[in-house]
């Protein structure tokens, strides 16, 4: 292992020598196997090749694309899989585009049913799997495999007869059969919303959980799926059997990516699943990277796949795109990493001071909570409009801001249901609560200031979204000309309307009791009471108790699946950039209590879904906006939510990696990444020059104690006088 | 000794299956199998049919003690209590909710944990013997004083400080060393230097007070005083009789530990990154992932089991004078 000494900068002083620094070096560096920085983390010479180092806080759970559905999950099967459709990396608002297909889905309308035909790229090739590989004979060469054998080997990497073939349409088919299946761990995420369009899904679903249930094998190869059929070898056709647009957009998720039939056979060869050799594990996929190395507990290795498709970074974004760098790699193949290095780092500290130190080049998004608000201070600076911007530290770093903002919403729930604050009945206390709330102040005090207050249901940067003056929310807020924002109505206005809602002074008309509600929350941390002291005092400005009940996740999501809970605060990342994603959130029959569904306070108009079932299917235009504003204005005036806030999220990332711009739906960001391995080595040499003189301090002082307690003794030993020693 | 042995081993059993009956009521009557399947199917999409479908494939459809639609035996095997919780008798533990063999991975990350656990275990003896050692040198002076105080201040302190601080002074500041992580091979030693630390120093205030207390009540004894009669030096006193007689009372605390050695700490593997049972234990609490909770708190009660049984045995060992029967 070769040293290199030179390259460690020491911090200098008086009380060393040069030769007795470079033995210290050499003492440590023999003993800890380093050829860098004393601190470095990495394995030796990794830093300085094109690879990126990146941290994750959350490992994923799940790599099966059927069932992974969290963020952590998609940030790293997204780099693997390729699903038929993807958005532009640089256009926005988001756009989408074919990435394995010739040209978007053909979509044809029969009957009442809507096909969608696709057809495939030729040439497309899997990553070399083992699952793949074939013997002379043209088999697989594992098909003989005994447990033992299995079970006798340290890794994935033993499996050295890899193999490759060609994409084709019927591993697009496998994979939406294998929704159904029931067997793979816990159901796919997307199963009951699918099944509800798929012709035939749900039937399957059943038919094979039957089968589970007897015990009976399974083989998806022997089931036929009406709603997912091959027509040749590159094309095949999925069948909805109601119009559903969104369709669209899910084609863009790991949900509908390929798996070839030959990954489930080969997985579930004897003693692979003991092992830990499953799909959920060690993913099969077609896309720029193929997962090397996956040891999720500590790192996980992504190596750029060698079979990879001709693929180039995009030559056209959008305006200034060009001046900002995103362009600086136009028409370049991807990927233009090596690999990737993630590694698992849980704690918020040492990930921050391991990217301060060079060793991650990005950070998670920050932002959202006080949780990293220490990062969060040395990083961010809020400018005098009121924007986020870099601290000067990090300007000298050389670190760069990255805006990670993704389309969400978080809101205060009155439950429809409650007699006290739900229904049309109770509409003006909702009303007048909404006022009370003061979300930039929240914003301000528990996020960092990194939020906008929000005045309806449609996130910034979605369709049908309106900003400014005509964006206001009428009930709650009125526009301020002169500061050019929005501001609350005041509580004297709110204070009428809660007396006409039949609790002037926040105390019932007819028997003068102040009126109590109840908050329920599932979170119960420390860092949560300064929130609910906040809402209390919201609540107190208009005379109304607040009680706050902590309940375990579970048990707050029992009592929202029942109705039970009054108020709560609930919050949605967007599936897709598309509106009903969010105003499906307030459509009747997708009601928690009666269907289930993601409509947590129950909420009902029957104005607001005649106008959601006719929006939905409608393409963006004047006209679905007209649609949009009218349902938006009557959600308002009903107030089943106190809208809160959208939130804001930045990034960071070092000098030495080029431009990104991260897309909130998709997760191959790693394809269009690239860096300068030299700036990194300078960053970490310049940055993590070790301090000798405490380690000579620490010697000293132990050295001090050990001669005190030698004098001490001593001392004992030669005295003269008549005390009896003590020991 | 043999007949002993035995009938430790037999008290061994009827413990375990308390504690298993008791993880069993708290995980699946206090936490009933729908709360598991909803916090680990998301926050999204969560269906009461998609619920159902989770409790079949992890078999918690089952009824807890009787299965009334089963046959024969199968009535009290075909439960959960049997499934999932006796089962652990045969070191059978299942896959956890991310599909990966949970038995699979306990022998994967132990390595890590006894790689961090036994030097912090063995550095700390020898520095907590030393120190109490010299406690007794200094017996009854101002330096002793002093020094007890700085004990108790150190036992005052949350092992989270020296946790935090080991990181940002040997780590951030001085570079000594990485922050966390882990590396294969040698190159985990890097990784292991900033935990021992840690991990010797925050127990430093307790330890050594309890081994100079042992150190004190031995010292006085009749033979420490016929010692001491018979001319021998102070030194030659602690070192030759007061330590070797203490070794008892040292044997007891550092053999029930041993096999405990295996599950690593909480606390350190966590914040330090380190792959290894510490981790994957908070890392189950906090995801709810109730397979691999109760196997790790049935490991924990075996090992714990196994460390009384050894110490009872190397009693025998080291003193001559116990006799197991």
């Amino acid at each position: 292992m070769p040293l290199k000494i030179p390259c460690l900068k020491m911090a200098s002083g008086p009380l060393y020598s040069a030769a007795m620094r470079n033995l210290f070096l050499l003492f440590f560096c023999t003993l800890l196997g380093c050829s860098g920085s004393l601190n470095d983390p990495n394995p030796v010479g990794l830093s300085s090749q094109n690879v990126l180092f990146k941290g994750y806080t959350e490992r994923p759970k799940h790599l099966d694309p059927a069932l992974s559905y969290t963020e952590p999950e998609w940030d790293l099967i997204g780099e693997i899989y390729e699903p038929p459709l993807h958005y532009h990396h640089l256009k926005r608002p988001l756009v989408l585009e074919p990435l394995t297909l010739t040209s978007m889905p053909k979509i044809t309308h029969a009957g009442g049913k809507v096909v969608y035909e696709m057809t495939l790229k030729p040439g497309i090739l899997y990553q070399p799997h083992p699952a793949l590989a074939k013997d002379a004979k043209g088999e697989l060469p594992y098909k003989n495999i005994r447990a033992e054998e299995v079970k006798a080997m340290q890794g994935f990497e033993d499996f050295k007869e890899l193999g490759t073939r060609e994409l084709v349409a019927a591993d697009y088919v496998n994979q939406i059969k294998r929704l159904a299946l029931p067997n793979l761990g816990k159901p796919a995420a997307v199963l009951s919303l699918m099944a509800e369009h798929i012709e035939g899904l749900d039937e399957l679903a059943k038919k094979l959980a039957e089968r589970f249930k007897k015990g009976e094998p399974i083989d998806l190869t022997q089931e036929s799926l009406a709603g997912a059929q091959v027509v040749d070898k590159y094309t095949w056709r999925v069948t909805l059997v109601d119009e559903y647009p969104q369709f669209s957009y899910w084609l863009t998720t790991p949900f509908f990516a390929p798996v070839p039939p030959e990954a489930d056979a080969f997985y579930a060869l004897p003693g692979m699943a003991a092992h830990n050799f499953k799909l959920d594990w060690q993913p099969l996929g077609t896309s720029a990277f193929y997962l090397a190395h996956n040891d999720p507990n500590r790192e996980m290795v992504l190596k750029k796949n060698p079979n990879f498709h001709e693929e180039f970074y995009p030559s056209e974004g959008n305006p200034g795109d060009a001046e900002a760098g995103f362009l600086k790699h136009a028409g370049k193949r991807l990927p233009m990493l090596d690999g990737v290095v993630l590694k698992l780092e849980k704690e918020s500290a040492p990930f921050w001071n391991k990217f301060l130190q060079g060793y991650y080049e990005l950070t998670p998004p920050s932002g959202k909570s006080r949780e990293d608000s220490d990062s969060f201070d040395q990083a961010f600076r809020v400018t005098e409009e009121g924007q986020i911007d870099l601290s000067a530290e990090m300007e000298k770093r050389g670190v760069k801001l990255i805006d990670r903002t993704r389309m969400s919403i978080w809101y205060m729930g009155f439950n429809w249901l409650d007699p006290v604050v739900g229904g049309p009945q109770n509409k003006a206390l909702r009303q007048a609560i909404s006022i009370a709330l003061d979300w930039d102040e929240f914003i301000s005090i528990f996020l960092n200031g990194s939020g906008q207050a929000s005045q309806g249901p449609v996130p910034p940067g979605m369709f049908g979204y309106v900003g400014g003056e005509k964006g206001v929310n009428p009930v709650v807020s009125r526009w301020n000309a002169q500061r050019q924002r929005a501001e609350h109505r005041s509580l004297d206005e709110a204070k009428k309307l809660l007396a006409q809602a039949g609790y002037p002074n926040g105390r019932n008309a007819k028997t003068g009791e102040i009126l109590t509600l109840y908050f329920d929350s599932g979170n119960g941390g420390p860092e949560y009471k300064s929130r609910f002291d906040w809402y209390r005092a919201q609540f107190a400005k208009l005379g109304i108790e607040l009680v706050i009940r902590v309940n375990d996740y579970n048990r707050f999501q029992d009592k929202v699946q029942k109705g039970s809970a009054q108020i709560f605060e609930w919050g949605w990342n967007a599936d897709y950039p598309d509106p009903e994603n969010f105003l499906f959130l307030l459509y009747g029959p997708n009601s928690r209590k009666e269907f289930g569904g993601e409509n947590t306070v129950n909420y009902k108009n029957p104005e607001v879904d005649r106008l959601f079932v006719q929006m939905k299917s409608m393409p963006n235009g004047p006209e679905r906006q007209a649609v949009m504003d009218r349902m938006v204005s009557l959600i308002r005036e009903d107030a089943p939510w106190a809208f809160a806030y959208h939130d804001k999220r930045y990034g960071l990332r070092m000098g030495w990696v080029d431009p990104m711009r991260p897309n909130p739906m998709t997760h191959d960001l790693l394809k269009y990444t690239s860096l300068e391995p030299a700036g990194r080595l300078a960053y970490q040499a310049q940055w993590n020059r070790p301090l000798l003189w405490p380690l000579a301090l620490v010697a000293a002082l132990v050295l001090g104690l050990a001669l005190l307690v030698r004098k001490v003794w001593r001392g004992r030993q030669n005295q003269t006088a008549v005390e009896v020693p003590h020991v | 000794m043999f007949n002993y042995l035995l009938r430790r081993i037999l008290y061994a059993v009827p413990i375990l299956i308390g504690v298993n009956l008791i993880t069993f009521a708290l995980f699946f009557m206090v936490n009933t199998p729908d709360d598991m399947a909803r916090l680990n199917l998301g926050n999204k999409r969560v269906t009461a049919e998609a619920i159902e479908r989770w409790k079949v494939q992890h078999g918690y459809d089952k009824p807890l003690f009787v299965n009334p639609d089963a046959q024969g035996l199968g009535q009290v095997t075909d439960t959960l209590f049997v499934q999932k919780s006796l089962k652990l008798f045969t070191f059978d533990f299942e896959a956890g909710d991310d599909g990966r063999d949970i038995g699979r991975e306990i022998s994967h990350r132990m390595g890590p944990s006894m790689a961090v656990a036994i030097p912090t275990f063995f550095v700390g003896l020898l520095v907590y013997v030393s120190m109490a050692l010299a406690f007794m040198l200094i017996r009854g002076g101002a330096a002793e004083l002093w020094g007890l105080v700085a004990l108790i201040a150190m036992m005052s302190i949350s092992s989270l400080f020296f946790v935090i601080g080991g990181q940002f002074f040997v780590g951030k500041l001085w570079h000594w060393a990485p922050i966390s992580g882990w590396g294969d091979g040698v190159s985990a030693l890097k990784f292991i230097l900033v935990p021992v630390l840690v991990g010797v120093l925050a127990s430093v205030g307790e330890s050594v007070r309890f081994y100079r207390t042992l150190f004190l009540e031995e010292s006085g004894r009749d033979y420490v005083r016929t010692a001491r009669a018979k001319g021998l030096s102070a030194g030659r006193v602690l070192f030759k009789h007061i330590l070797r007689n203490s070794a008892i009372p040292i044997l007891t605390g550092v053999v029930v530990v041993l096999p405990r050695l295996f599950l690593g700490s909480l606390i350190i593997e966590s914040f330090f990154g380190i792959p290894g049972l510490g981790s994957y234990t908070i890392d189950a609490i906090q995801s709810q992932d109730f397979a691999v909770v109760r196997s790790m708190v049935f490991l924990g009660s075996f090992l714990y089991i196994v460390g009384l049984i050894l110490t009872d045995l190397s009693y025998a060992v080291a003193d001559p004078r116990v006799k197991l029967s």
